[in-house]
């Protein structure tokens, strides 16, 4: 079966729209964030126009139906990422709080069996984001705990060949992306679980670019959290899910204090209420709560396999009409398995920022620069790079567009 | 297409062929400047001199990575400051940061910008303007460290002749 690309793109209104003086908009930067599809920007605007109250804390029907609302966004979550207990989904603001929300919480004293401390290790890879990379540098300065990464090889596949060293009876946490946002390579992250899990350590995978691509099944895949955010999944921004096993939210003490995630407040001591609410502090995005079930509802009424088909499509288009283009390098792997729809790369005497000055300049918008992954650039030994990515509403054409903008880019700078 | 509108022939000119580029000795203060969003670098070296009891530019000398904006932006600098008053070049990158947060070029002094006038279509590319500022930050800041040691130099000598 083939997807209707032509019916879905209907439903994405700015994709009408035009940029740079009339060219219709090429959107290749779904990775950095998605579009929005009519049914969800329907929903956050009735929710504000009809539903709005505070959650958990008005006695009044708006405040019942605003409740009902975001926690119905909370169980389309849970069942989208197949979890049958949504009191496992902890909603924050993006995966970047979700994966804090982790590494303070394991740091607290308070963890008990769970702390993280010295002597310890945390365990991330040299192609995280720095969402990935920065909270566990901050833990362990804050602990003494030391931090380990997994390399990457030059094919862009994540190096294994130390894994019993990088794994071992001091290892607490292995942090890994299910999905690289630059390379696109999908990890052996159930493998890497289960030898984590043998040494007794526990795992978080960061799934912000592949739960957009219905590619989650936390029972399958053996991690203890998971963490994604709404906005790359068509999805408002402001919006993001922290996942975890239900007995490790239980034990793990709260991030952030505040209103509503308690149970008792006395002047020197206060108990908390049980997840997920132990980690909603405040009022939470609640209208992005109800657009994300939304954007849930919209991804769940597509065939995901036939979207991950035809996504497979563009990017095996992609490579092809790369790969024949003189001086352009792709990052990551070349080949179709394990590996998703972003696709960077570097042109021969052309800075990433001059090629999609020259793209954007056609209406192609792609990310230039290092991506938020620093480190996984110099081990390219590149300074930065192109990335395109492609969703559900891409097309072939926008792939010839994009391989043609690449060419013009090299005319313009007289590469060739 | 706009694109001319921002890569104006002089700027591709200096990108292929930068001037005043490699580190050279000897040197007063070097600093190292990065753009955080795309990893953009120069390393820049400045050497001041006396020009009848003014401080002035003897050399600036670079070495950079990066995209053809800030490489050419700060090999247009170079031929612009080298040689002036620190005080005339302080006012010639006070100028071309104005030109730089313009939007439309619009005010550009081509009198005192010469060159550099041509970046006013960057102006245009909010997400550009600080690949255009990233050499003539780290010169200011060079500079601004180099004034402050050679004035604990100077207020040392008069507390000297004070004495």
């Amino acid at each position: 079966m083939n997807l209707d690309v032509a019916v879905i793109r209907k439903d994405f209104p700015i994709l009408d729209r035009t940029v740079r003086g009339g060219r219709p908009l090429v959107y290749l930067d779904s990775a950095n964030t998605s579009q929005k599809p009519r049914q969800v920007i329907e929903t956050v605007t009735d929710f504000y126009e009809r539903h709005n109250a505070n959650i958990h804390r008005a006695n009044h029907e708006l405040g019942e139906e605003a409740t009902a609302a975001y926690e119905d966004g909370r169980i389309k979550v849970a069942r989208f990422i197949g979890s049958s207990d949504e009191t496992e989904v902890v909603f924050t603001k993006n995966i970047s709080e979700a994966i804090n929300l982790v590494a303070y919480s394991l740091g607290n004293a308070a963890a008990g069996r769970l702390r993280i401390g010295e002597g310890d290790e945390v365990v991330i890879t040299e192609m995280e984001h720095h969402s990935n990379i920065v909270p566990w540098q901050l833990l362990c300065q804050r602990t003494g705990a030391r931090l380990r990464w997994f390399g990457v090889t030059p094919g862009g596949r994540l190096d294994m060949t130390n894994v019993d060293d990088l794994i071992n009876e001091r290892t607490k946490i292995v942090a890994i992306a299910h999905q690289s946002n630059v390379l696109g390579t999908i990890n052996p992250v159930t493998e890497i679980a289960a030898r984590a899990h043998a040494a007794g350590a526990l795992v978080l995978v960061d799934a912000a670019q592949s739960v957009p691509h219905g590619l989650m099944d936390v029972g399958a895949l053996g991690a203890d959290f998971v963490g994604f955010t709404g906005h790359k999944m068509c999805g408002p921004t402001g919006i993001g899910v922290l996942w975890a096993r239900r007995e490790l939210l239980e034990e793990m003490p709260p991030f952030l204090g505040g209103g509503e995630m308690i149970e008792s407040v006395w002047m020197d001591r206060s108990t908390y209420a049980p997840p997920p609410h132990k980690f909603e502090a405040g009022t939470m995005p609640i209208a992005e709560a109800v657009g994300l079930g939304a954007a849930v509802d919209y991804l769940t009424n597509l065939d995901l396999a036939t979207v991950r088909a035809h996504e497979q499509n563009l990017v095996r288009r992609a490579l092809q009409l790369l790969g024949e283009i003189d001086g352009l390098r792709i990052l990551g792997p070349t080949e179709l398995a394990d590996r998703g729809s972003a696709v960077s790369f570097t042109l021969e005497g052309i800075h990433p920022h001059d090629v999609s000055q020259v793209l954007d300049d056609r209406g192609v918008a792609v990310r230039a620069g290092h991506h938020c992954a620093w480190p996984l650039h110099r081990a390219f030994g590149v300074q930065a790079s192109t990335r395109a990515s492609f969703y559900l509403y891409n097309t072939a054409d926008e792939v010839e567009a994009l391989a043609d903008g690449i060419r013009m880019a090299q005319k313009f700078f007289r590469v060739t | 297409m706009q694109l001319e509108s921002m890569y104006q022939e002089i700027i591709l000119d200096h990108y292929r062929h930068p001037h005043h580029k490699g580190l050279r000795e000897p040197f007063d203060t070097q600093v190292h400047h990065v753009n955080p969003t795309c990893g953009d670098e120069v390393t820049l070296r400045v050497t001041l001199k006396d020009a009848g009891g003014e401080p002035a530019v003897a050399d600036i000398s670079y070495d950079a990575l990066g995209c053809s904006i800030s490489q050419a932006s700060v090999s247009v600098m170079t031929d612009l400051l080298i040689g002036k008053q620190v005080s005339e070049a302080m006012d010639v990158s006070a100028k071309f940061l104005e030109l730089m947060r313009s939007r439309d070029g619009a005010e550009a002094d081509e009198d005192a910008l010469g060159d550099a006038v041509v970046f006013a279509g960057v102006a245009k590319y909010p997400a550009r303007i600080k690949c255009a500022l990233l050499g003539w930050m780290a010169w200011k800041d060079a500079t601004a460290q180099a004034l402050e040691t050679s004035g604990e130099t100077s207020d040392g000598s008069n507390d000297d002749a004070g004495t």
